[in-house]
This record gives C-alpha cells, sequence and structure tokens, in this order.
C-alpha cells in the first residue's frame, strides 16, 4: 500500500509540472516546487478524492494569515501529509 | 438578459440548494452590439460568454447556498466544449451541479443547450470568498434579486 506521501508526490507530478523525482518530503509546495494557489485547488480537489476528506484550505489560509499557523506547517510536504493522515484518522474514528 | 453587462441571467427554474443544482432559462437579445462585433455579418454568441452563462448559473447557486453572503468566481475550466453556434434571439436552458465540495472552492458540471440541442458544455472551478467591499455585495444583491420571481418567458 502506498504511503501518504507516495500518492501526495504522485498527485503533485500529475497535476503540476513537477518532476516527481524532484518532490521530496521536506519541499515546500510554494516555495520549492513553484505550485501556484491555483495548481493548489486543482491538486487538494484530486486529495480530496482520493482520501475522501474535505482539506479545510480555507482554515488553514486563515489561521496563516492571522499568524496562528506557520505557512510551512501545512505546505511543507511532510507536514501536509501529516494533516492529511490526521484528517483521514478523524474520517474513521 | 443585459448581454454588455455581463447580466446574463434571466430567471431561476429549478435550484436546490443542498443537492448543489440549478436549471436557469435566458433569452439572448435579438440585437447587442457584441453580436456586431462577433461576427459582422454572421452574429453568434461568443464562446466565452456561453462559458460565462454556465459560470453565472454555477456560481448564483452556491451563492444562494452562502444566503448572499459570499463573493463566487470563476477559478478556472477544466474541460468546455462549444458544440453548436448560438444565434440571436435564441432561448438558452442551462443547467449546473456542484460535483465537489471543497474548502472555498467547488466544482461544477454545467451545460448550456439551445433549440433543444447541446450548445456546450463545461467542468469549471469556482472560488468562494468574502465580498471585496460593501458596496460589490449590495450590488450583485440589486441585480439578481429578481431571478426567482421573474415571470416565465413566453415564445
Amino acid at each position: 500500500m502506498s504511503s501518504t506521501f507516495d500518492i501526495v508526490a504522485k498527485v503533485i507530478s500529475e497535476t503540476s509540472d513537477v518532476p516527481i523525482e524532484n518532490i521530496k518530503p521536506d519541499a515546500h509546495a510554494i516555495d520549492d516546487l513553484g505550485i501556484d494557489s491555483l495548481d493548489f485547488l486543482d491538486i487538494v480537489f484530486a486529495l480530496d478524492k482520493k482520501f475522501g476528506i474535505k482539506i479545510p484550505l480555507e482554515q488553514w489560509t486563515q489561521e496563516v494569515n492571522q499568524g496562528k499557523a506557520n505557512v510551512e506547517d501545512y505546505f511543507v510536504l511532510k507536514n501536509l501529509c501529516a494533516r492529511i493522515d490526521e484528517l483521514v484518522a478523524a474520517k474513521s474514528a | 438578459m443585459r448581454l454588455e453587462y455581463f447580466e446574463l441571467l434571466d430567471r431561476v427554474e429549478e435550484i436546490d440548494l443542498d443537492g448543489g443544482t440549478i436549471r436557469i432559462a435566458c433569452t439572448l437579445p435579438e440585437r447587442s452590439t457584441i453580436f456586431e462585433g462577433h461576427f459582422p455579418g454572421f452574429p453568434i454568441l461568443p464562446g466565452v460568454l456561453m462559458l460565462e452563462i454556465m459560470n453565472q448559473s454555477a456560481g448564483y447557486m452556491l451563492y444562494r447556498r452562502f444566503k448572499r453572503e459570499r463573493f463566487v468566481f470563476l477559478g478556472g475550466v477544466k474541460r468546455a466544449k462549444f458544440r453548436r453556434m448560438v444565434k440571436p434571439g435564441e432561448k438558452l436552458d442551462v443547467r449546473a451541479k456542484i460535483t465537489h465540495d471543497g474548502s472555498g472552492f467547488f466544482i461544477a458540471e454545467t451545460s448550456l443547450r439551445a433549440g433543444g440541442d447541446s450548445a456546450a458544455d463545461a467542468e469549471i472551478i469556482l472560488i468562494v470568498q468574502d465580498f471585496p467591499s460593501p458596496e460589490a455585495k449590495a450590488a450583485l444583491a440589486r441585480s439578481t434579486d429578481f431571478l426567482e420571481a421573474a415571470p416565465a418567458v413566453t415564445a
């Protein structure tokens, strides 16, 4: 079974022009991979469907804008994968 | 419909806020400066305006779902096909269905029929945000408040 990171990396490479070999757990989706906000929506759409969750992008953006969270908490891929795992766990709880 | 002002919807025929569907009726004007330019001597509705009619239909359903409190706009077009030319005076039957309910964005399947024919269909991304200003919010409320009360258009 693929890990969350493998699935996320595959989705990013299929949705954007980033080669899969460049997608690492420590990569920042925006700063390192150059994914813009609209491409990120496509990625979130695909991840929502793959994992059967609703990634709370609005809430995350609000938390970052209000200084309650760092951009890295959500947009560094290993952290994004951890958030996805939490959402999947919460859904099946 | 006021084509030049992008007021493209005439009447809500059906709306299901929970189900995420809407059906809109509208009739193209016989004359418009847009038809004078697209194309001289051969007036047809530009494909981008077919797309905008479908976008506004889906967007209106979401705007109503959010109790007219949030601003909905086109974020992207995942696919669009224009299958038939649409001429001045034609009546349009527009449908939209939300297929994915994201956080701050939605995916909708939309279609536009003219004279019983499929004229266009598209899968679009709609983004939902707070209104940029109270004036924009009030203006949109004013320009759409007739949609669910407009009388049926007869041939």
